[in-house]
């Protein structure tokens, strides 16, 4: 597992703020000049990553080393590494020179060595001449590059950037993606890039590191992430996706909208139930003809640039979304092919709801520390540890909270062609997944229901 | 009546009580103690006020006496103040803002009460009154002042720039004497001036906790103005003015800074 190549180890690493786990075992090994990206969606757990590493932060378990060393109990300024603020953090009353000097004057560098360090780090971020200039007058962008030239001039063995374009406007931020990439090759550096813009994750890193919930989801290449997510989050996450429930009739065969369709993965087993990812570009789109796979009409159609979006419902009543440069009109019937190769076939994570509970009496079960109503059990005393099992489609959803059993906030949406699959999270931090038509926004607050003929108890 | 509904409604209109206040109370006068200055008891133009305080050690050493108090005073409010903004300031002391109240809770007690309730306590306590007693009594009365601006600039500070001094290899106290220290300068500032001028033309606490035995510039001019000597008090009153006035120059470049990042003035 363990390997001298690696300049930063992250092993097994928790934390938790107060009740909130917003790390939970994460591990993550960095090869030395990489740049990576930590991505994930606001409160996945990417910039405490970040800054335990920086060491504004400490870790309740786990292990960080940084060039083989342990340095999980080591101040932050005796860490070989130096961050790039998401708001910059110039110090307001130096300027420009004073506030890239800072680090070398503390090392008591000679003051000759320092001018030439300072000037050569202003060349590299394209601001010569800008030494005398009050921090206060520069623009966010040049702001950045001060930031950026304050942290490299020390020549960290990491550099750690914390979001560091999430101010600045897109033309401006498409231009310092290149330059970073460009200061990256240049300086040999490990770059440890945390973001929230899948866009900027795929054109920086060389890995790049998937998280939500407090886990790491997926770790690999911009390519390997965007072609092979290894869950339905990642799909969704990465780019546009259409995420379908599916089943692997045999290797290299796949059902899913009701027909049967050639893909190129094997190892499922037979009838396995899967989930199935389709790039909306990989989805080829042609006026009705014979030799499609499947047809379907048009429900919109939106000029994006350079592609035309269109989402198409299949005859089989499945929604799916369509990127092609040809534009189609709507409520005309079109034919669809995918290619084999274009089928992403995935594992399910889970088939049903399974919850761990104690059974309270005869007619009465405790999950999800809430104690529900079921069918009567023969021969119960209470106290039974039982495992109780819901499909995704038999727990309801209220509107009024009060009229479920207990209290949750949908957390996660995905849209399965021809229904919505959510993430409820419950009061005591418990996961229910829902299979649902309404539709529900993010960080809704709802009510659970189940009915007792849909709890199957099995005694453990 | 429009004319009078639109007059009423010009926010320029709203300000001419206010103006006419400034005038009455403030701007007049401020020029009466400039004329009465340069005037002698028949009303003509004169010098004599100015000499008579060069000439007169007596007034001079107590001028000098009293901006000497008021020296140490500050200095002492800064020494005594400076850590306690700093550790009010500090945000894991969660119950800080009680603390913070208890702190600038003698601000709401009127000044003289204090001074005499400090009269009792050395009485009870069987301390000299004097000197010792004044300078304790004034730190007593203005440390609130030198500590609020101070907390208030330190609370405010972006806590990433002590953690961009740390992540750039500054210790604790590296971070104090590079960051923090320059970061709160506009409130020391403000704190400055909150004390120091009034120290310099305060009277009852002096009389009060010295028995009248120490003189101050306030005492001065006061004792003159009772005595019906009013252009030498005049005259005596426009010195201290113009040095009140230095030393608001002199902290000019602190204040810009100071109402920027949230000073009490």
């Amino acid at each position: 597992m363990k390997d001298s190549n690696y300049i930063i180890e992250f092993s097994h690493i928790s934390k938790s703020f107060g009740e909130k786990c917003v790390l939970n075992d994460v591990s993550l090994y960095v090869k030395k000049g990489e740049f990576v990206t930590i991505l994930g969606p606001s409160g996945c757990g990417k910039t405490t990553l970040l800054r335990i590493l920086a060491g504004f932060g400490t870790v309740d378990e786990g292990e960080i080393r940084i060039a083989g060393e342990d340095i999980t109990d080591v101040p932050p300024h005796e860490r070989p590494v130096n961050t790039v603020f998401q708001r910059y953090a110039l110090f307001p009353h130096l300027n420009v020179y004073d506030n890239i000097a800072f680090g070398l004057k503390l090392k008591k560098v000679k003051a000759d060595e320092i001018e030439t360090r300072v000037r050569k780090a202003l060349k590299m971020v394209g601001m010569t001449d800008y030494e005398w200039r009050d921090v206060n007058s520069l623009s966010g962008g040049q702001q950045q590059r001060v930031a950026i030239a304050r942290a490299i001039i020390n020549r960290p063995q990491v550099l750690l950037l914390d979001e560091p374009l999430a101010a600045l406007d897109l033309k401006m931020r498409k231009d310092m993606q290149m330059e970073l990439k460009d200061m990256h090759k240049s300086l040999g550096i490990t770059f440890i890039y945390v973001t929230h813009d899948q866009e900027e994750a795929l054109t920086l890193s060389d890995t790049i590191v998937v998280m939500s919930e407090g886990k790491v989801q997926q770790i690999g290449t911009p390519t390997d992430i965007y072609n092979e997510p290894v869950n339905a989050f990642v799909a969704d996450f990465i780019g546009e996706s259409n995420i379908l429930n599916g089943k692997m009739i045999r290797d290299k065969a796949v059902e899913f909208m009701g027909l049967e369709f050639e893909c190129v993965d094997e190892g499922f087993g037979e009838n396995a139930p899967v989930d199935v990812v389709i790039r909306p570009e990989d989805v080829y789109i042609m006026a009705h003809t014979d030799s499609g796979q499947f047809e379907g009409v048009v429900q919109s159609c939106i000029f994006k640039g350079v592609h035309y979006e269109m989402t198409v419902l299949t005859a089989n009543g499945y929604e799916i979304m369509i990127q092609d440069y040809n534009a189609f009109e709507v409520g005309q019937t079109v034919s669809m092919i995918i290619k084999p190769s274009d089928i992403h076939v995935m594992r399910k994570e889970r088939m049903c709801n399974k919850f761990e509970g104690t059974m309270v009496d005869a007619t009465h079960v405790e999950i999800l520390g809430t104690s529900f109503v079921c069918n009567e059990v023969a021969n119960v005393a209470g106290g039974e540890k039982v495992l109780v099992e819901v499909d995704f489609d038999k727990i309801e959803l209220m509107d009024n909270k009060e009229d479920g059993t207990l209290m949750g906030d949908v957390r996660f949406i995905l849209y399965k062609g021809d229904h919505y699959h959510l993430t409820v999270r419950t009061e005591n931090n418990d996961n229910v997944y829902v299979d649902t038509h309404d539709v529900w926004d993010d960080r809704d607050i709802v009510g659970i229901r189940i009915q007792p003929d849909d709890l199957r108890i099995t005694f453990v | 009546m429009k004319w009078l509904f639109k007059l009423f409604m010009k926010r320029s209109s709203w300000s001419f009580p206010y103006f006419l206040f400034l005038l009455v109370f403030v701007v007049l006068p401020l020029v009466l103690i400039g004329i009465y200055a340069f005037q002698d008891d028949a009303g003509k133009f004169t010098l004599a006020n100015f000499s008579k305080f060069i000439s007169n050690p007596e007034a001079a050493n107590t001028f000098v006496y009293s901006i000497g108090i008021a020296i140490i005073t500050t200095i002492l409010c800064i020494v005594l103040g400076y850590p306690a903004a700093y550790i009010l300031s500090n945000r894991t002391l969660c119950r800080s803002r009680v603390m913070v109240v208890l702190f600038i809770l003698p601000m709401w007690i009127n000044i003289l009460v204090r001074t005499l309730a400090t009269v009792a306590l050395f009485d009870f306590m069987h301390l000299p009154l004097g000197e010792g007693a004044l300078i304790f009594g004034m730190v007593y009365n203005f440390l609130p002042f030198m500590i609020y601006p101070i907390y208030n600039t330190m609370s405010k500070m972006d806590h990433s720039y002590i953690e961009a001094a740390q992540d750039l290899g500054a210790n604790p106290l590296t971070v104090f004497m590079k960051v923090v220290l320059p970061l709160s300068m506009p409130g020391v500032m403000s704190g400055i001036m909150m004390v120091f001028m009034p120290t310099i033309s305060t009277f009852a606490i002096a009389e009060l906790l010295t028995m009248n035995n120490i003189k101050l510039f306030g005492t001065t001019i006061q004792e003159n103005i009772n005595n019906g000597m009013w252009n030498y008090g005049a005259a005596l009153s426009l010195i201290m003015l113009l040095i009140i006035f230095a030393t608001d120059l002199f902290s000019d470049n602190g204040e810009d800074r100071a109402s920027n990042e949230g000073g009490i003035i």
